[in-house]
Formats: structure tokens, sequence, C-alpha cells
């Protein structure tokens, strides 16, 4: 899928490669890029995932970087089931019950 | 090195100078020390002026609710005459969901005054949502700097959800992989766009807290007749703790012991691109709390105005099993779905409430809001994906970045009290490391003085403290 003018996307770019990082930073870090993520919408006419763009953000500042998604979509949920808590809920209810008695 | 990192940072000094319009070195007295006080009064606001600026943006005067229920169960599990009355106040009642409207509330009503058009953080906590939300009420631009993801993109479900309610109130959101390049990323933005510095450790920030504490004395007065015997205040970079105990000092409260918790997250780096993901909470934890204890002025403005040490009676730990299991007693017992990380002081509270008399309180002083990312399920299910261990047993033998362990049975809560002592000293020793042994022993009073204040104790303990060092040089 093509991404047009004015869709709302959102763009990946590296800010430092790997070897390159601030000096402080541990090992396993300093060998990983530094990379970013902006939303906003497309500035180009057209555009493919993976090739660079511009967009404008919600503050109407312009940035480059590689389009990764379009029409992005916040993929955070409530998770797996944790069966331990509802373990953890019956014994309170039955230590509640011993108190309320 | 990277040379575009390197010449901004030689920047720095004089980029934050303009997007915080503070002159700190004017504060500057002896060799180490400054006045926290003259800062504190000249650049912030008064309590009554901030709380008129509060309450313009529907922040704070948040319910304060007695915790029957827990402080039942935790009776049943003291001994004779023991177990305080726990009480909570509710701060996921404002704006944005968490105490951190209060310090957003101040930092961004002052940008607006002196016309700035927007404010940029550097956050990936619930401060987010607290300047964006704060920054639409005031018509402000802006931009909110998170520290997101690792390297394979996998991202904290509780920063996504952060981010996801720092869009939902218009601000742009940038989000980045581990690492502490992010105050690179933070200052190009401030140099590119001119906006405020809306951190959370200025002198109206931390002021903004104050009315978090003035209000719980409040509130306790008018529920108990007279002051908290203890608050449990949650610390990581020690706004909280500190602006929470002023308030409470300039209430009036001057009994109320103060007392810091953090999450135990011993033995984890917190700028490791393989660790991030192995910890469950972002903040709260005691890989900010012991570092920005024992050196406040390691932030994003010159002089932090949070400076835990200068009013902690107490700092405690609690284990991450023993925060979700709190905040799954504070949802099935008073009906209170919270966010975990706003438990932390609750798992500490109910600890020490077995140590204290029945005819004692002890205020858990935050809740934070929940949700998708930002809940106990998300972040335990988060946790096993990324091959941490999850049981049910003695969360004392939870091994951060390891397992988590939900405690068996309530009675195995509780705070693992940190050396205050030790940190005191480990103060001091910042204070005067760039010295020699020489102009340590020249220290005037001023010095002497002030690093009394910064940790709590007296000119006399400063000083055989500092024999200590330059003995040891």
């Amino acid at each position: 899928m093509k991404a047009k003018k004015d869709d709302w996307v959102r763009i990946h770019s590296i800010l430092m490669q790997g070897g390159q990082r601030a000096p402080q930073v541990p090992e396993d870090t300093a060998e990983v890029p530094y990379e970013s993520w902006n939303k906003g919408f497309l500035v180009d006419d057209e555009a493919e995932p993976g090739s660079e763009v511009t967009i404008e953000t919600s503050t109407g500042r312009r940035v480059s970087g590689t389009l990764v998604e379009i029409n992005p979509a916040y993929k955070h949920s409530f998770g797996s089931c944790i069966p331990e808590i509802f373990h953890i809920d019956r014994k309170l209810k039955s230590i509640m019950k011993e108190i309320w008695r | 090195m990277n040379s575009e990192y390197t010449a901004l940072m030689s920047r720095k000094n004089e980029i934050m100078k303009k997007a915080i319009a503070i002159d700190y070195s004017g504060f500057s007295r002896g060799k180490v020390a400054f006045d926290y006080e003259a800062m504190m009064r000249e650049v912030g606001y008064s309590l009554d002026e901030i709380r008129l600026i509060q309450s313009e943006s529907g922040v704070g005067n948040t319910p304060l609710y007695e915790l029957r229920n827990v402080t039942k169960l935790a009776r049943h599990y003291s001994s004779e005459g023991r177990g305080a009355r726990i009480f909570i106040k509710d701060e996921a009642s404002n704006p944005s969901g968490s105490f951190k409207a209060r310090r957003a509330a101040t930092a961004v009503y002052h940008a607006k005054k002196l016309g700035y058009r927007g404010v940029i953080a550097a956050t990936s906590g619930n401060y987010g949502a607290a300047v964006a939300s704060q920054a639409a009420m005031r018509g402000l631009d802006c931009i909110i700097v998170q520290e997101c993801y690792d390297s394979n993109g996998r991202g904290q479900p509780e920063i996504i959800e952060k981010a996801r309610k720092c869009e939902a109130y218009g601000a742009e959101v940038v989000q980045l992989t581990v690492g502490p390049e992010l105050f690179f990323v933070f200052l190009k933005l401030l140099d590119e766009t001119g906006y405020f510095n809306a951190s959370l450790y200025t002198p109206f920030g931390i002021a903004g807290v104050e009315t978090l504490g003035y209000e719980l004395n409040q509130q306790m007065l008018e529920k108990t007749g007279r002051p908290a015997d203890a608050v449990v205040i949650t610390n990581a970079g020690g706004g909280n703790l500190t602006g929470t105990a002023r308030g409470l000092l300039k209430a009036g409260a001057d009994s109320t012991k103060v007392i810091g918790a953090s999450v135990n997250l011993k033995g984890l780096h917190m700028a490791s691109d393989r660790q991030f993901n192995l910890k469950s909470f972002t903040t709260g934890h005691t890989g900010f709390g012991i570092p920005f204890a024992t050196l406040p002025d390691r932030s994003d403005v010159p002089r932090s105005a949070g400076r835990p040490l200068r009013y902690m009676d107490r700092y405690v730990t609690v284990n991450q099993g023993e925060v979700f299991y709190m905040t799954e007693v504070l949802a099935q017992l008073e009906g209170l779905e919270r966010g975990p990380a706003g438990s932390i002081s609750l798992a500490a509270a109910f600890a020490i409430a077995k140590e204290m008399g029945q005819d004692e309180t002890i205020v858990v002083q935050e809740t934070e809001y929940t949700g998708a990312g930002k809940h106990i399920q998300p972040q335990i299910s988060f946790a096993r994906e990324n091959g941490i261990e999850v049981g049910i047993g003695n969360p004392a033998d939870e091994v951060p970045g390891k397992s988590i362990i939900l405690p068996e049975d309530p009675s195995m809560i509780s705070a693992v009290d940190l050396d205050l002592d030790k940190l005191r000293k480990s103060l001091i020793h910042n204070c005067v490391k760039e010295l020699d042994s020489d102009q340590i022993r020249a220290l005037e009073s001023v010095d002497i003085e002030y690093m009394a204040l910064e940790t709590k104790t007296s000119a006399d303990y400063v000083r055989r403290c500092l024999s200590e060092i330059s003995c040891g040089n």
C-alpha cells in the first residue's frame, strides 16, 4: 500500500550508528544504533513504505525519515491472562471472609 | 563519536539558559554551596499563587480515602495493638491521571507567562501526559521525548500507553531507543523550536507538588483531628518527596514522618539496551531513586529543586511482586482500580503500618490512572514474554531482571530499610569530589551548613564526614 500526501504516518530514523554512541553508555548499548520514531502527516505526494519521506508533526515541525507505517495503530493491550492474579484474588477473598466474620 | 553530538553538547548551557530563563549562577555560595531557599523563593511561586494556578486548570483538591479493608488486612498480620490506619490520596483524579499534573500546571503556566509558544519535556512517565494536558488547556504546543524501545523495537507497554495519552492531548511524541543520548535529542529540539524546557526539576515544578502535602495535611486534620504520623512517598527523581514534604512543613505538620519508597531494581543498569525490558517499573525505582538522592544535580537543569535527602526521615524499598500484589489488593478490597506505579508507596505503607500503633495514621501519598499497557496484567504479561519468571512465593526471593514473585500471603510484604547514613555520606562525598584534601579542610561554614541542610544532619555530622573523606584522600 502506498501512502499519499496528508496521510497520517510513522517514520523511523537512525540518529547514531552503533560504535558512535555517547561515551558513558554500557557496552551492549554502545554496539547498537540510536533510533527514533515520529508521527505526522506525509508531506511528499506519494511514498512506499521503506522510502525516505518528510512529515509534518502535530507541532508543525518537518521531520524526515524512513516511512514505516501508514495509519499507525495503538496495539498495546491488557496482555495475556495472568492466572496467578486470580489465585491471589481467591486467597484474598478467603482471608477477608475470616476477618469480617 | 558523532560530531553533531559533540557540537551540540558544547552549547548545552547556552541552549538551556534560553529554554528555562533562570540564571542559576546567582544562587551559588562558597565553594560548593548554593542558596536553595533563595532559589525556591525568587524563581518559584508562593503556595497561594500555586493553588490559584492549579485551580484554574482543574488540578489538585483530590480526595483522601481511608483504606478500611486494607487496614483490617494489615492488622490481621500485626501483633496486638498494632496496625496503623491507612489512608490514600487519590491523585489519579487529577486531569491527566497522576500527581504530575501539579508539576506540569506550574511549569506550563510559567512558560505561557514568559511568552513561549510551546513546551518540551523529556519523560517516559506520567509527567508527559501531564504536560501535554496542561499545554492543551493553555493553548501551547507540546513535544514529549520518550525513551521507549530496546534495539529490537520492543517497547514497555506502560511507556507506549503514555505515548498514546500524550497524543490524545495533542502533543507530538518523539520515541527513542535506550540511552542517555535522549538529552542530545532534547537539546536539539529546544534549540530548533525555542520552546520552554518544562523540566521536572525547576523550582516552580517542585513548588507545584507542595499543594499535595498541604492538602493532605488539611484533609487529615478534618478526618482524624491531627496531622498524619507518617506519609509514604514514592521516590525516583526526588521531586515528589521534596514537594510533598515542603507542603507538609508549610502546613505546620512538622511531626509527620516523611518516608521515601522505591521499587528495588538492584543490579539492573538503567542505560543497558539488554536490561531495559527486564524491569517492570519504568520509574519509582532505586535505579533513579538512589543516584538522584545522592547527587540531585544530574537532571536537565543545573540545580535541581528536588532534593529528597533534605526531608527524608526513612527510605525503604519494596519488590516488584509486592507492588503488583498491593495494586490488586487496592482493586479487590477497596474498589479502586489504579496503576501499579502508584502502588509503590502503598506496598511500603502496608508493611510499615504493621509496626505502628492502631491509634496512629499513615498516608499513601498518591495513586495513578490505569488502562491498557499500564496495568498489572499487561506488565506481568510483558515480563513473562521477556523471560522473567513469574510466580507466587516469597517476594524476598525476587531477583530484579530474573523473577517477579507475588506474595503467597500478605504477611510476606515487607519494607526493607536503606541505610540513610550511607546515602547522606555519599551526597557529601559528591559535593566535594572535585576538591583536594587541603581544599576540603579549608571549607567555610557556608559550605558546611549547606551540606548539613542537604542531608538533614548537623554541621558536626558534616565535619566528621569530611574529615573521614580528607583522611581517605
